[in-house]
Parts: structure tokens; C-alpha cells; sequence
């Protein structure tokens, strides 16, 4: 038994998958608890994903911004930072977006890339601001970014509402056209466009969503994230920093300029998130009475994802389809609460964590038992 | 010796079987103990002597086997048990409260109190005293720990165990921080208390002391027990031979050289530590081509704040570092690598290697942003395997794996790997801070004989450490650094432990 459950938690992948299981069976529990038929509502949740190829669109749109800001957590805790920030990194990219998407008048072919980096860079600074405070000043990066998190939040709404870029009441303008990466957007409700749709109903179903060339980018930065970490030298020396900043330190590498390195990069990939977000979804800012959560879940995603870039993708995708995929449990005839999603999402992170917990108290106490006899 | 009852059993450990994991670390190991004799416990690091004793004192459970105190048969489930049948431990690092004063720290969870728990320090405070005449301890009750010296500090922590009624008395590598001064002082001690009745056991894996201080010696080798000899009849080769299972040499072989020009000058250095002190103090001095300059001294004078210095961790106050004639004072470390300086850090797990990196990984660090590991900024991972196999040849490093986590290497080989880093990158100066530290005797010949080798190819090498034995095996000069000055320097020829060691003391005044 006891090979049995170490076994089981050698294996990262196999801690995840069993967590995901064991995730489904709290919340039919619950399920059953609270009266419903978790049968029932795991049906309708699986047709809701899976059901139709519309359905499948919505659940990558949900996953697209979740997986990027998963990305930038990652990218921070492998190099040694807790990017709490993610959140606000987003908001700051956002921001940018819709105002460089709504000022600015731009053929396409410039705009799109200049939104997009300009909100990523605007991340990328907000991130760096933490990683500066951390490597001049000390300041752990878990309280300036939760802080900078709200000062994003706060200088978010003053642009929603400054005149001139506010539509109405506590939301802005659209921004251009040439800005907007929704496939096909003009096109699928032109007469041409509708005339071709209605003899393909499958692709016409697909393209009713906001279906934006998002995704695309994510896996792309996936794999940018994956390559830089893993095969460059300035992976290799932001890991080091990550590891061991004294030995990385002795190594003749520069520990403050990889810190403020490393939270810019974690920030662009934030600012990357949002700049899409609004690019490819909202077209807008709307004023923000609470945090949307992106930034949080993408440490969740992180985690599940096991810091790896494409473990990421993974997660960021499974939570993009609990997400759609639970908002269908609520309509009738099911009517079962939404928050059954966050308790399994809760229970998983949970299970992730504990055996990772479990290692690492194996780990303390084997190094204290080193030491005993060092 | 007329005196001890030998038939009379103290403490008996049958077939005491400890593992960790696939780790035995104790294999079936047997242990008699009598009242009133020192009996030491000799080994290797790792060899499972510092586990056999957490077993006697509670602290590991054992898989199996029996223990016997005074008679008894006894489970020893944790320490308050060891503690009620009279044992007591000093561990290796001391558990000592440095702003508490000595009676504070002594009484420690024994607190002795008036009505409503007001604590009577003048009453402990004269315990204390009473037992420290008793033993011939003497200690100053109301000076605070951080004001007393190590020595000090160790008897503060035999005492401890004395104020406990302890009669069997564990001591874990006692003498590791003390100069040689302070280990004759303490052999003294342990005489004593043997003298009124107490037993000591003597966790060690210096062959001297043993010799000086114990009467019967277990040899523990890889968690088996080799052996049990009376001290008396048995020589220091013998006993080494025994702990490592082959015989090993003690001395190094090293030709006589005539040294060169000077690669290395510090003058007038200050740095301070982290508490602001000034930790260097106007220190000067010169390592020349084709030496190794010993720096001796007791811990804490300084010598870590003058490696930090010297390798562009720790910013210089004042005075300067030249290294072929080139400042290099607050240069930073990668200036002073590229200066040709390379250095084995103290801390071979704080310092020297990312843990969590492969061995390959961690051989590059230095090197990882030039060619052939990297260009423009995307590494070859052939051109690094290619390396790294070749060193993990040439210094043997076992397993001979680059791609497992340097953390699960032993100390020996995480050490190797450091040195093959190091002198792989051919400096003109070697520092080699502690580079012996926690190794064992086979690891140790191997970090000395590529000392002599990059001294014998004409290289510079500063040697830092705590053992004066080494220093005093390997140097061409030895310097002596007593709180962040050289107080003198002696050519190695004619250097006697004696003077060195009233030297690290101070220069031979009263110190404690």
C-alpha cells in the first residue's frame, strides 16, 4: 500500500490526473448532498462543453486569457517569484489596449501588433515596478503586487470614465476595427458571409462566438515560454536566480537584474493576457467593481499545471471548460448553484497541493535527518 | 582508572537496526557502554554514529534491536525518557539563546520557581555555581551567551546536561570549533567527569583526541559496527585504517618550491559583517605564484567577510584588492572570475551549486553565457554534455551522470563537482574556503592532492580553514587572522601547533 501511494505521487502527471478524479467525486458528493443528481449535472456539464462545436469555441475563448496569465505565475515561481500580480498586469494591459485600440487609426497589419505589444509592455512595467521594489529595496513581491493590484484596479475605472473615451456610464468606447482579432468579423455578417455560413451550419455555429485568433497566440506563447526557460541563457540564468540566488550570485550572475528581468517578462505575458482579452473579446473596458479573478486563477493554473509552460495550456484549458461548462448547469432543468464549479476547482487545487505538501515535508525531514549526521 | 567499576554496564545497544528509506544507516549495531569511561565513537561522515546516538537519546526510533540503560530494558520514545534515566546530549551545533545569560540558558525548561511561578533566578543562579565548583566547569552565571566564547559556550551546554542529573553524558563532535588550546582544556574537563562518576561518550572522527581522551573506541563503517578496541593498545594508523577500510595516508606529498611573484594583494582591507562590525580590520596580506598561503584562525575572526571581499560578494569599506597588480576592490564577481580568481565557497549548498540544477547544469555556471555552451543566447546542450562528461572523467565523479540533480550527490562528489568547475577554468588564483568540510578521509586526499597540483602548476592558492591540521599539511606559508588581522606569518617549516595556537587566540593572552 504504502509503495502503492508513493508511487502514485512520484509522478506529476498522475497526482493531477487522480486529483481531477477525485475533484469530480466531491462535487457529485455535494452534489448529492445539496439533492440534485450529480449524474445529471455532470451530463449536462460534459454536453455543455462538448455538445456542440459552439460550445467547444466558447470554452477556448474562456481558456485563451486563463492560460496566458497562467504562463506569467509560472514563468515567475520558476525563476523564484510569487507573482500575485498577474491580476493587475492584466488589468494595466487591458487598459492600454483599448485605449491604443480606440485612439489610434491604424491599417490592421500595424494596429493589431501595436495594441497587442503596447498592453503587454504597459504589463511588462507594472510586473517590473514589483521586481525593481524586490531587488533595490527588499520588498517581497507577494505585498507590492497585491498592492499594485489595486492601483491597477483604481487607475482602470479613472480611464473607463475620463471623457472622451467613456460611451456611457462605467464603460468605454469599442476600439477600432482595425484593432479586433474576432476571426472573420466583418465578413460572417455580411450578405456574403451569411450566404456562406448558411450552407455550413457547423462552422456557421462555431463563428456566432467571438472566435478570435487568441488561442493561437496563446500556444504560441506557450511555446516561447517553454523555449526561453528551457533552452536559452537567459532561462538558464533567471533559474539559477530561482533556485539559488547565492550560488547564482557567486556565479558572477547579476541577481537584481534578473529579478526585475524575470517580473517584467512574467508582467508582459499578464499585459499580454488582457491586451488579447479586449482585442479578441470585450472590444471594451467596462468599470471594474471587484477584481475578475484572471490573475487568480492563473495561479491555480500554475499549480495544476505544474509551473510547466505546456502544463499550463492544459490547465488553463480544463479550466476554461469548467467554467463554460458549469455556467450551463444553472439553466433549467438542472438549476444546480455555479458554485459546485469553485468547490471542484477548490478540491483539485487542493489534491494537487497536499501530496506536493506531503513531498515536501518528506524532503524536510530527510534533509533534517542529513543533517543529523553531517 | 583503578577506580571504575568495568563490570558495571552503563548503557547497552543490541542490535540496533535504523533506516531511512533504502538507507541503512544502522545495521544491526551493538554498543556496551560502562560506567565511568570515555567511550568514543569513531567514523566517517555518514558512517551513522551521530544516528546511532539520536536513537539512544530519543530522538530516532530504531527498526530494532534493544536498549539496556543502567540495567533496564528501556524505550527510549523520545528524549524526556533519555533525559529521566540520566542521559544527556551536546549536540555538534549548539542550542544556546545568545541574548540569555548563562543561568537563563541553563535552566531552561527546568525553571525554578517561587509561588505563582516567579521565576527565582538568584536561587538557580547559585545551582549553577554549586555545579560548576562541583565539576571544575567554571563559568560566569550572569554573562549573556553571545558574550563568551565557543569554548565557554560548550561548557555552558555540559552543564546544561549536568543540571538535568545527566550521568551519561553524549557530546557530538565537541570539538570542532575549538582551538587547540580549548580542546586540551575540555580533554581536562571530560577527565574530570569520568573521575566523579560520569560516563561519556564521545561521538568524533578526529583520531587524536581519541588517542588523548578515551578509553575504549567503536568503529562504525557504512552502519556496520567494525569494531571495539581499548585505546591503550592501539595506534592512530590502525584506527584510521579501520574507520575507512583501507589505509590511508595522512600527509600530502609535496615538493619544495621556490614561489614567484605576488598574483594576490589585500591591504589594509576593512569589511564589515552583517551586524555593521568591522569583521576585517586593516587586513593585509600576499599570495604568490606556486604557494599555498594557509590562513588559520578560530571561527568567526573574519575569514568569511575576507573571502566575500575577495570574491566581490561583500563591499570593502576601505583599503584594497589587487589581483596582478589590477584593482579589483568592489569589483563585481564576475569581473573577479574573469580577473582569473576562482574560488570552492564555504558553503558548498548555499554557494557553490544550484542543487535543484543538473551536475551539467551547474558545471557551466560560470561559462553558460559563452561559447561553445551558448551563442547568441540560446544554449548547445551538446557542447555543455560534451564538457561536463569530460570533467565528470577526469575528477571522477560518481555517478557518472551529468544529468542527475546535483543535490543527490554526496558531499564528496557535490565537492568534486565544485572543484572540477573551479580549477577547470585554469585561474591564476585558487581560494579554496573550508574546502574539506563534512568530507570524509578518502574525499579529503582528493580536495588536498588538487590543492598541491594547481600549486604545482605554478597557480596561487589561498587556503581558509577552520583545521589546523590541514592548514598546517598543506601550506608553504601559514597567516593567522585573530579578529580581522593578520597577527603573524610563519613559514610552514617552522611552524609548531603550540605557537599557532596562542596566535589564534590572540597572541597568547589570557582569553577565557
Amino acid at each position: 500500500m504504502g509503495k502503492f501511494i508513493k508511487r502514485l505521487f512520484s509522478g506529476t502527471i498522475g497526482v493531477t490526473i487522480f486529483s481531477i478524479v477525485i475533484a469530480f467525486i466531491m462535487g457529485g458528493a455535494i452534489l448529492l448532498l445539496a439533492g440534485y443528481n450529480p449524474v445529471q449535472v455532470y451530463m449536462v456539464m460534459i454536453e455543455g462543453v462538448f455538445g456542440k462545436p459552439k460550445n467547444m469555441a466558447w470554452s477556448v475563448i474562456k481558456a485563451t486569457p486563463l492560460i496566458i496569465t497562467g504562463l506569467s505565475v509560472a514563468f515567475a515561481f520558476r525563476t523564484g517569484l510569487f507573482n500575485i500580480g498577474a491580476e493587475g498586469q492584466f488589468i494595466v494591459g487591458s487598459t492600454v489596449a483599448a485605449l491604443f485600440g480606440y485612439y489610434l487609426h491604424l491599417p490592421p497589419l500595424i494596429h493589431i501588433p501595436l495594441v497587442f505589444v503596447g498592453g503587454a509592455f504597459a504589463g511588462g512595467c507594472w510586473g517590473s515596478i514589483a521586481g525593481y521594489l524586490k531587488a533595490r529595496f527588499g520588498i517581497h513581491e507577494v505585498i507590492s503586487t497585491i498592492m499594485l493590484n489595486w492601483i491597477a484596479l483604481y487607475g482602470h475605472n479613472y480611464v473607463v470614465g475620463m471623457p472622451g473615451f467613456a460611451r456611457r456610464t462605467n464603460i468605454s468606447c469599442d476600439i477600432q476595427d482595425s484593432a479586433c482579432i474576432t476571426l472573420f468579423k466583418n465578413w460572417k455578417f455580411s450578405e456574403v458571409g451569411r450566404t456562406w455560413f448558411g450552407a455550413h451550419p457547423i462552422l456557421r455555429d462555431i463563428f456566432k462566438t467571438p472566435l478570435n485568433s487568441g488561442f493561437l497566440v496563446a500556444v504560441l506563447l506557450v511555446i516561447l515560454v517553454w523555449y526561453i526557460l528551457n533552452r536559452t541563457t537567459l532561462g538558464y540564468r533567471l533559474r539559477a536566480v530561482g533556485f539559488n540566488k547565492d550560488a547564482a550570485e557567486f556565479g558572477g550572475i547579476n541577481v537584481k537584474k534578473s529579478i526585475v528581468l524575470s517580473m517584467f517578462i512574467a508582467g508582459m505575458l499578464g499585459g499580454a493576457a488582457g491586451a488579447l482579452q479586449v482585442m479578441g473579446v470585450a472590444r471594451n473596458i467596462s468599470t471594474l467593481a471587484a477584481m475578475e479573478g484572471y490573475g487568480f486563477d492563473g495561479i491555480a493554473i500554475a499549480l495544476i499545471g505544474n509551473n510547466s509552460a505546456f502544463g499550463c495550456l492544459f490547465a488553463g484549458l480544463l479550466f476554461g471548460a469548467l467554467k463554460f461548462g458549469g455556467a450551463r448547469i444553472q439553466s433549467p432543468p438542472v438549476r444546480a448553484p455555479m458554485e459546485i464549479i469553485n468547490i471542484m476547482i477548490g478540491t483539485i487545487v487542493f489534491f494537487i497541493a497536499i501530496p506536493r505538501l506531503i513531498r515536501m515535508i518528506i524532503r524536510w525531514r530527510e534533509k533534517r535527518k542529513g543533517d543529523g549526521d553531517a | 582508572m583503578a577506580d571504575v567499576d568495568f563490570t558495571h554496564t552503563t548503557v547497552e545497544m543490541r542490535g540496533i537496526v535504523k533506516k531511512f528509506g533504502s538507507l541503512v544507516a544502522n545495521d544491526h549495531i551493538d554498543l556496551t557502554v560502562h560506567k565511568g569511561e570515555v567511550h568514543a565513537l569513531l567514523g566517517e561522515n555518514g558512517a551513522g554514529k551521530t544516528t546511532l546516538m539520536n536513537v539512544l537519546y530519543g530522538l530516532y526510533q530504531p527498526n530494532s534491536g534493544e536498549i539496556f540503560i543502567k540495567g533496564d530494558k528501556v524505550e527510549v520514545t523520545n528524549p524526556n525518557i533519555a533525559i529521566s534515566r540520566g542521559i544527556g546530549m551536546v549536540h555538534q551545533h549548539f542550542m544556546l539563546i545568545p541574548p540569555f545569560t548563562v543561568t537563563q540558558n541553563i535552566i531552561l525548561g527546568k525553571e525554578t520557581s517561587g509561588p505563582f511561578g516567579v521565576l527565582d533566578i538568584q536561587k538557580a543562579a547559585e545551582e549553577v555555581k554549586a555545579i560548576s565548583e562541583q565539576y571544575d566547569l567554571y563559568v560566569d552565571p550572569d554573562q549573556k551567551i553571545e558574550d563568551i566564547s565557543v569554548g565557554m559556550q560548550q561548557r555552558v551546554e555540559i552543564l546544561k546536561a549536568l543540571y538535568r542529573n545527566a550521568d551519561i553524558l553524549i557530546l557530538d563532535e565537541p570539538t570542532a570549533v575549538l582551538t587547540p588550546q580549548e580542546i586540551r582544556e575540555f580533554i581536562t574537563i571530560i577527565r574530570n567527569l569520568t573521575f566523579q562518576g560520569k560516563t561519556v561518550i564521545l561521538i568524533t572522527h578526529k583520531l587524536r583526541e581519541i588517542k588523548q581522551a578515551a578509553d575504549y573506541c567503536t568503529i562504525i563503517r557504512r552502519g556496520k559496527r567494525i569494531d571495539t578496541v581499548e585505546v591503550e593498545k592501539t595506534t592512530e594508523q590502525e584506527l584510521a585504517s579501520m574507520m575507512v577500510g583501507r589505509s590511508v595516508s595522512f600527509y600530502v606529498k609535496k615538493e619544495a618550491r621556490i614561489p614567484g611573484e605576488a598574483i594576490l594583494q589585500v591591504k589594509d582591507l576593512v569589511v564589515r559583517d552583517n551586524r555593521n562590525l568591522k569583521a576585517v580590520d586593516g587586513l593585509s596580506l600576499e599570495v604568490r605564484k606556486g604557494e599555498i598561503l594557509g590562513l588559520a584562525g578560530v571561527d568567526g575572526n573574519g575569514q568569511k567577510e575576507l573571502v566575500e571581499a575577495l570574491t566581490g560578494l561583500r563591499r570593502v569599506e576601505s583599503g584594497g584588492i589587487f589581483v596582478h597588480e589590477r584593482d579589483v576592490t568592489n569589483r563585481d564577481p564576475r569581473d573577479i572570475i574573469d580577473s582569473k580568481v576562482c574560488t570552492i565557497p564555504e558553503d558548498r549548498q548555499k554557494r557553490g551549486l544550484v542543487s535543484d540544477f543538473t551536475v551539467e547544469e551547474n558545471i557551466i555556471l560560470e561559462n553558460f553565457d559563452r561559447k561553445p555552451f551558448s551563442s547568441r543566447g540560446v544554449l548547445n546542450f551538446q557542447a555543455i554534455r560534451d564538457y561536463a562528461g569530460k570533467l565528470i572523467d577526469t575528477f571522477q565523479i560518481s555517478p557518472p551522470d551529468g544529468t542527475v540533480r546535483a543535490g543527490t550527490l554526496s558531499g564528496g562528489n557535490q565537492q568534486k563537482v565544485i572543484i572540477a568547475r573551479e580549477v577547470s577554468n585554469d585561474p591564476d588564483l585558487l581560494i579554496a574556503s573550508q574546502p574539506t568540510r563534512g568530507l570524509d578521509v578518502g574525499a579529503i586526499e582528493y580536495v588536498h592532492s588538487s590543492l598541491v597540483a594547481q600549486r604545482d602548476k605554478d597557480k596561487a592558492v589561498l587556503l581558509v580553514s577552520l583545521e589546523l591540521d590541514e592548514i598546517m599539511d598543506l601550506s608553504d606559508r601559514i597567516a593567522v587572522i585573530y579578529e580581522g588581522k593578520i597577527v603573524g606569518i610563519v613559514n610552514a617549516v617552522d611552524a609548531d601547533e603550540n605557537t599557532l595556537g596562542l596566535m589564534m587566540a590572540g597572541g597568547g593572552q589570557e582569553n577565557g
